[in-house]
């Protein structure tokens, strides 16, 4: 993790959130379950920090531990260096963008974002004002009286955003918010949302299953497995070198290669990208041509060495054919050691 | 599916019929000119009972003490129907079902058994009959309404509303009057107004626990047995079906039109 923490030595920013051994456990006819096993996490203030993993890896539950909507079995969440872990959540500074956008269904679009305002006691004339700066900020200038139910996905979604923001939090949680949108939109808002959070400086804490949201917008993510975080990097990082077969797998899809297979002991990562494929017996590992995808701009082999599958990615038209015997190639460089988890 | 078969139209129209005929009946006696038989057809149709019974002291304080007794019971039902339905919704214990059945059954349980239980009770405490103890015996079942309209409601009240009100720095009693009230109001409603015509005409419960108080179901038993300007009662008796009736219909289209809204207006 020392490549992790140089975001936290070079500015010296303040910890925004900080997680200290945190348990968090649900029974469900009888049996419990730990959602969150003794998690450790430090954010910074500023950053863009993603919580990725698979459905019911405890990613969810931990972003609502951070929102208070969950109280801690034990552990100590801090907020800005303060005691939270038994803060109702309308006593933190932070806000949340939820992820059904949860917005109230008999007020207008300006009623929802002004909400924040309205519940603290800003004078009416103030709250309309800031709300409908907030609105002209995710140019939804003209929808001011009209109702939820008469907006699109895309703009409830940035309706949500607005209220969450309105009242200027330090911090702000978004819980899989562009889950609901169809996949252009869900590009333009990633773009957006990364810059909006670079012009506010305010800490986003964003909730995901998808890795390429998690690595093209981050600063840092941490990887959920099992209610536990099993690598916490910049996305380059977790790209280049993830430290557990788990994170290998999830992130980017690498090949998982047992020793065995190259004449070493443990396990091996080694991304598609990286494998050369040569034709004929050569000197190295080799195998039988299974399976060829052609993607446009990659082309996608599929070889079985041994009793494993080796996926490879290279870049245009392959001239070679299905049941070709062929040769992979790699530099030692693009093979990392996995941590062979208990 | 666009029309019935003749023989269930036929059985439908007879069906009205059976219902609604008795009532017919009384409305139209409401304006005979006879005043000791009900001879059909009646001898005449006259206006002169409405007078008569506008001018009939008793009836008026029957009225007054029906409509006081509807209008109490109503608003404890409405207090404590929400907070219970808002204790129980989402409320998840080991033995929930037979709290809520406990909760349903002043309203199954035959009149007369809770007439009994009431009168009992009221004695034991040494409480006086009237328009208390007529009160406390309707809102028993007038809680039920409330209760069964407002955790059907809340029920479908997404709970990340809730936590988008809180989060957006709301605390209870602010959520509750926001968020919580707005999407409950037909259900109190329509609760309310049920519970009101509940009320109004009850008469089991009431000869248990009102005393010597009449109120105007129990000032017409009354008068079944005194044959004096018979028409009176079928006047008295038209103007409760209007009162009855009128709450009755609002409740249904209230219902109706939460039921769009909530279609319509769903945001997940």
């Amino acid at each position: 993790m020392t490549t992790a923490t140089s975001f936290t030595e070079q500015s010296k920013p303040e910890i925004a959130v900080c997680l200290e051994q945190v348990v968090c456990s649900f029974t469900t006819s009888g049996k419990t379950v730990r959602a969150v096993d003794q998690v450790d996490l430090e954010i910074a203030a500023g950053e863009f920090f993603s919580l990725l993993g698979p459905s019911g890896s405890g990613k969810t539950t931990c972003l609502r531990l951070i929102g208070g909507f969950e109280r801690p079995a034990s552990g100590v969440i801090k907020l800005f260096g303060a005691d939270a872990s038994r803060l109702p959540p309308f006593q933190r500074e932070l806000n949340t963008v939820f992820q059904d956008y949860a917005l109230f269904p008999h007020m207008s679009v300006l009623e929802n974002v002004g909400y924040a305002l309205m519940v603290r006691g800003v004078p009416k004339l103030e709250r309309i004002k800031r709300a409908t700066e907030m609105l002209e900020s995710v140019k939804l200038a003209g929808f001011a009286a009209r109702r939820p139910a008469q907006l699109s996905g895309g703009q409830r979604q940035r309706v949500a955003l607005a209220r969450a923001l309105v009242n200027r939090p330090r911090i702000l949680l978004l819980d899989e918010p562009l889950g609901a949108l169809d996949l252009k939109l869900r590009e333009e808002m990633q773009i957006e949302l990364k810059a909006l959070q670079r012009e506010l400086g305010i800490t986003f804490i964003y909730v995901t299953h998808d890795q390429g949201e998690a690595l093209s917008m981050s600063d840092r993510v941490a990887v959920f497995n099992h209610g536990k975080i099993e690598q916490m990097d910049a996305p380059k990082v977790l790209y280049d070198a993830p430290r557990t077969e788990f994170v290998a797998k999830f992130v980017g899809s690498a090949n998982v290669i047992p020793g065995v297979l190259i004449g070493r002991s443990g396990l091996f990562a080694l991304r598609p990208e990286n494998i050369r494929v040569l034709e004929g017996y050569h000197n190295g590992l080799s195998g039988e041509l299974l399976d060829i995808h052609f993607l446009g701009a990659q082309t996608r082999l599929e070889i079985r060495v041994g009793n494993e599958r080796i996926a490879t990615l290279q870049s245009g038209v392959s001239h070679l054919e299905r049941g070709a015997a062929v040769t992979l190639e790699w530099s030692e460089q693009h093979l990392r050691q996995l941590e062979v988890s208990a | 599916m666009t029309s019935a078969s003749w023989g269930l139209r036929i059985a439908a129209f007879l069906c009205i019929f059976f219902l609604h005929f008795p009532l017919f009946i009384i409305v139209l006696y409401a304006f005979t000119t006879d005043d000791k038989t009900y001879a059909f057809p009646p001898p005449g149709l006259t206006l002169h009972w409405f007078t008569v019974a506008a001018g009939r002291a008793d009836i008026w304080a029957a009225l007054w003490l029906s409509v006081q007794t509807a209008l109490l019971a109503t608003a404890i039902a409405l207090v404590l129907g929400t907070m219970v339905a808002a204790a129980m919704y989402k409320a998840k214990f080991w033995g929930k079902e037979s709290i809520t059945l406990l909760f349903i059954l002043p309203i199954a349980l035959p009149g007369i058994v809770t007439g009994i239980a009431l009168l009992s009770t009221i004695r034991r405490v040494n409480l006086e009959p009237g328009v208390l103890t007529m009160v406390i015996g309707h809102a028993t079942f007038c809680i039920v309404t409330v209760f069964n309209n407002v955790v059907a409601r809340l029920r479908r009240l997404s709970q990340s509303q809730l936590e988008a009100s809180a989060d957006l720095g709301a605390d209870s009693w602010q959520t509750f009057r926001f968020v919580v009230l707005p999407s409950i109001s037909t259900a109190l409603l329509a609760g309310g107004l049920l519970s009101f015509a509940l009320s109004f005409d009850e008469v089991i419960v009431t000869t248990f626990t009102a005393g010597t108080d009449q109120t105007l179901p129990i000032w017409f038993l009354n008068e079944l047995f005194r044959p004096r300007d018979r028409p009176i009662t079928n006047v008295v008796a038209l103007f409760v079906i209007a009162v009855t009736l009128i709450p009755i219909l609002l409740v249904q289209r209230l219902t109706q039109a939460g039921e769009d809204l909530h279609g319509g207006g769903k945001t997940s």
